[in-house]
């Protein structure tokens, strides 16, 4: 018989950084995602460190240059460097993204822990008002909230409060789901068995095997908001004042840009927004080839 | 599909109705913003009439909304001006009534979301089978590839990005507009040309916008498919390829995507607003958008209202339908 004993020796486990190269070949959304992303936070920090955020507001340089050395971008019609506007946007645009996509995600998650865990009328009331609130397009509402405010008031928090105030309902939905099946597994009745507390089985015992989930949501969250505020703002409803990419396209498409022959500015915005929404999407898509195995695609 | 189905999906219509004209109606009346003493306090930069007749002015028109009655009297009114599909007048272009403005807009606005959405729906679910299907050729299922890359990206940023390179550098299409400046609306064919001519890019736009969720969602659901026991059973009855394709494979998929197509309507008319406001076309996200820089208030809450309601209700409608799509479910009561 022959041996089939192979000395430890001989099998070489690879590194962490190969097995992670590894599976970035097979997850090539999660990658190609991941490297615009570290891409575009690259430009930002490095912009933020090399212009003055001045010169992202009105009457800063002089109005309506092509881009040139002086202004890699170009200028804008009110005086903007277009540069130093995308580099002070798309901090903004993180910001929001963060902010709304985090605390949407926090809302939905006790909402949808409480209404799974507790369950009886808590959970009939918590999902029929997300069934209803579904079918309503939520841009609209915010419309709605974003044209009664003071357009003095709108700042960049207000533009993430607003997004947050209709965004919840799909985080609860997904953590919901997850807390029911997770309720009934034998990990937890175990616990509860040999007397953990209710708030030890919550915090120890279902929170942590949630967290794939909290972070997939959150993305979506992230993705989500900055979606929406780029709505909000590329149809007049941002704070003007402000370089936010969508301000700046409404700005741009309302001053006529290309009827006027200023091509650069509405298209730098523009195209930074599609990989910021394109790379958060193949993101999305990484995840869930991650997280459910069940989509994952045979090789 | 018993009539108890169809009355409880009824009344889910009705709550999802009330609770959208519920939030219109209340946002607003936290705020601060009086949008009648805004606009006449405009006017009254402009034109000459005293401080005190501004005042007459504005008391004139709250009554005349029914602005100055207590709030819960304001509340059943809005209600049950809904309830006979009266969404009031417009402030700016009084006296015409919001559902004259809605009218006058909604034929564009259908016109190209009709098209786009119909088009994107058929390329989406057919790529997105092809990519999950094994027997497909190589180059075929490949071809979805940048249709999934953009996915998630708005249509109203590939439209600005085509407006650069087709309409900018190429000058191969209007810039924008519904008709080349100075042509009056017209039946003559050269007009009709140049109306087509105008909404070959937002269309186009639209149309690349969401392809790539529909070939994801078909890719899934083919994949998914593909492992059934029914399948297999047909490759070994020796089928071919082309009817396993067709009758085992669409058909099945269909249903979920038909679903999918009722959720996405929504998102669906959110972009076709924001395109429309892009490439200066007119229709209801134009219309919305007039009203929000003159705060027009019944205008905006009436075209988001009659949003709600028409996707709300064709949501409905979709499952309702489900039965002739799908025997089991005729079957199954």
């Amino acid at each position: 018989m022959a041996s089939i004993a192979v000395s430890q020796g001989q099998v070489r486990q690879p590194g962490r950084l190969a097995l992670l190269l590894r599976y970035f070949r097979r997850n090539i959304s999660l990658a190609i995602g991941l490297f615009v992303l570290f891409l575009l936070v690259a430009f930002t920090v490095t912009g933020l460190l090399t212009v003055d955020p001045k010169d992202a507001y009105p009457l800063a340089v002089r109005s309506k240059q092509p881009p040139s050395l002086e202004y890699p971008l170009g200028t804008d019609f009110f005086g903007r460097n277009l540069y130093a506007a995308m580099v002070v946007g798309m901090w903004q645009t993180a910001l929001i993204g963060v902010l709304a996509g985090g605390l949407g995600t926090l809302i939905g998650t006790i909402l949808g822990f409480v209404s799974a865990y507790f369950g009886g009328w808590t959970d009939s009331t918590i999902k029929g008002i997300c069934q209803i609130l579904t079918p309503i397009p939520v841009f609209l509402i915010q419309v709605v909230i974003a044209g009664s405010l003071d357009k003095r008031d709108v700042t960049i928090y207000t533009m993430a409060m607003i997004v947050v105030l209709l965004a919840w309902m799909g985080p609860t939905l997904v953590i919901r789901s997850q807390v029911l099946t997770m309720k009934e597994r034998q990990f937890v009745s175990v616990a509860k068995l040999s007397g953990v507390s209710e708030w030890g089985v919550i915090f120890k015992e279902i929170l942590p095997n949630l967290l794939p989930f909290i972070a997939a949501a959150f993305v979506t969250q992230v993705f989500a908001a900055v979606f929406a505020a780029f709505y909000l703002a590329v149809i007049g409803l941002g704070p003007l004042r402000e370089p936010l990419l969508g301000n700046i396209v409404w700005a741009a498409q309302s001053q006529g840009a290309f009827f006027n022959g200023w091509w650069w500015w509405p298209t730098w915005p523009a195209l930074a927004m599609v990989l910021i929404l394109g790379s958060l999407a193949l993101i999305i898509m990484g995840l869930d080839e991650f997280a459910n195995p069940r989509v994952r695609r045979s090789e | 599909m018993t009539i108890f189905s169809i009355v409880k999906r009824l009344f889910f219509l009705v709550l999802v109705i009330w609770s959208a004209a519920t939030i219109t109606f209340f946002i607003p009346r936290l705020s601060s913003r009086n949008p009648i003493r805004e606009r006449f306090a405009e006017l009254s930069r402009t034109g000459g009439f005293s401080p005190a007749d501004l005042e007459v002015i504005i008391a004139s028109y709250s009554a005349k909304f029914g602005l100055d009655k207590p709030l819960w009297q304001q509340y059943t009114d809005y209600i049950s001006g809904i309830a006979r599909l009266d969404l009031g007048v417009s402030l700016n272009k009084f006296p015409k009534s919001v559902w004259e403005l809605i009218m006058e807009a909604l034929p564009w606005t259908i016109g190209l979301l009709l098209v786009t959405t119909v088009v994107s729906f058929i390329i989406g679910n057919l790529l997105g089978a092809v990519a999950a299907w094994p027997r497909a050729p190589r180059w075929l299922r490949t071809f979805a590839t940048p249709f999934v890359l953009l996915q998630g990206v708005p249509p109203v940023l590939l439209g600005v990005l085509l407006l650069f390179f087709v309409a900018f550098r190429l000058k191969a299409l209007p810039l924008g507009g519904a008709y080349s400046i100075g042509t009056q609306p017209n039946w003559s064919i050269a007009f009709v040309l140049d109306l087509l001519r105008h909404q070959i890019l937002p269309a186009v736009a639209l149309i690349f916008g969401s392809v790539g969720g529909w070939v994801l969602s078909m890719r899934g659901m083919g994949i998914t498919i593909q492992g059934e026991d029914y399948v297999t059973f047909a490759e070994h009855k020796g089928l071919a390829g082309r009817t396993i394709f067709r009758d085992y494979y669409l058909r099945n998929a269909m249903l979920p995507q038909v679903t999918g197509l009722a959720l996405a309507l929504g998102s669906v008319i959110t972009s076709g607003i924001v395109v429309e406001q892009i490439f200066g076309l007119p229709g209801l996200g134009s219309a919305l958008n007039g009203a929000i820089q003159t705060n027009d208030f019944l205008v905006i809450y009436g075209i988001v209202l009659f949003i709600t309601i028409a996707v709300a209700s064709l949501m409905v409608l979709v499952e309702l339908m489900y039965p002739l799509l799908d025997p089991r479910i005729r079957e199954g009561g």
